[in-house]
């Protein structure tokens, strides 16, 4: 039978290939962005398994209120990479240092 | 046993599919494996009994943001292969990392079977009402206790929308637009006049 730790073990294995995709892509910040997006697809794994395993729905609203701000995240995050192609012609995020951070 | 296939299915797909998202060397294919891992994570929900959640993922992830992603994609005319040096010259400490931060989950969840972390007890006032399908279970907690969280993920939402608008609207130059303080600020009388030409003057407009 299927038990919560195979849905722990598959969410963790896609946190860490999104991490993964965030080192391997260091300068395409749309594929960064999409490494991030599968972090908060394995969190929100984890988050609903444990939530039907233990019969309590507080993980699933929460869930959603991480799916909110993905969708919010991905909106700005993209929205700022536009404009910042605009202004630089590239997307190579590698050197940004426009703001002297 | 059908559950068991499918879980199977569905995680190996999932997985699958998250590895081609970060190695394909096209975005655009890379946006097509997330839909898919997408798709797939929403599966395994729907075996674990969160309906909603499922549709809610298929529906806003697929259904807007990768779909916001291709749009960006498309549309920012990028050489994509520049952007790909350094991808083996990473790989080795990314592995590294990986495995690393891999071992400490699979460690937690080992001293988890053995018994050396205790997992906290819902105290139930969250439970799943009793003979209500997911979607009535969540509506119910989120109309009743989660109400003013609710209003706020709104509200993040309409700061977000807000943000991307102002951030990439740009003002150009030489576009006639229309002046709607100039147009309500019109009164009859300065837009008309009677005249009473005399037969073959015409009238001086």
């Amino acid at each position: 039978m299927i038990g919560i730790e195979h849905y722990v073990i598959v969410s963790s294995v896609l946190f860490v290939l999104g991490v993964l995709g965030i080192f391997l892509n260091r300068k395409n910040v749309i594929v960064i962005l999409m490494a991030i997006e599968l972090i908060l697809l394995a969190v929100n794994l984890n988050l609903v398994a444990f939530s039907s395993f233990l019969h309590d729905l507080t993980g699933q609203i929460f869930a959603m209120f991480v799916l909110t701000v993905a969708a919010g995240e991905a909106a700005v995050g993209l929205a700022i990479l536009v404009i910042y192609f605009r202004d630089r012609g590239t997307i190579a995020v590698d050197d940004v240092n426009q703001m002297k951070g | 046993m059908i559950q068991v296939l499918a879980f199977y299915l569905f995680a190996a797909l999932t997985i699958a599919a998250g590895a081609f998202t970060i190695l394909s060397r096209n975005p655009v294919h890379s946006v097509l494996w997330l839909i898919v891992a997408f798709f797939n994570a929403a599966g395994l929900m729907v075996l674990c009994g969160a309906e909603f959640i499922a549709m809610l993922l298929v529906i806003v992830y697929v259904g807007a943001v990768a779909v916001l992603f291709l749009f960006v994609v498309m549309m920012l005319d990028i050489d994509f292969a520049t952007l790909r040096a350094g991808f083996i010259r990473n790989m080795p400490l990314g592995l590294v990392l990986a495995v690393v931060l891999l071992a400490e989950v699979l460690i937690g969840l080992g001293a988890l079977g053995a018994g050396g972390i205790k997992l906290g007890t819902p105290d139930g006032s969250a439970a799943p009402l009793a003979g209500a399908s997911n979607i009535e279970a969540i509506g119910a907690l989120l109309y009743s206790k989660y109400l003013f969280l609710f209003e706020a993920a709104g509200l993040v939402l309409l700061v977000a929308m807000v943000g991307a608008i102002v951030l990439t609207h740009r003002q150009r130059s030489g576009v006639r637009g229309q002046n709607v303080a100039k147009q309500n600020a019109r009164r009859p009388d300065e837009a008309t006049f009677n005249a009473s030409p005399e037969v073959g003057k015409g009238v001086q407009l």
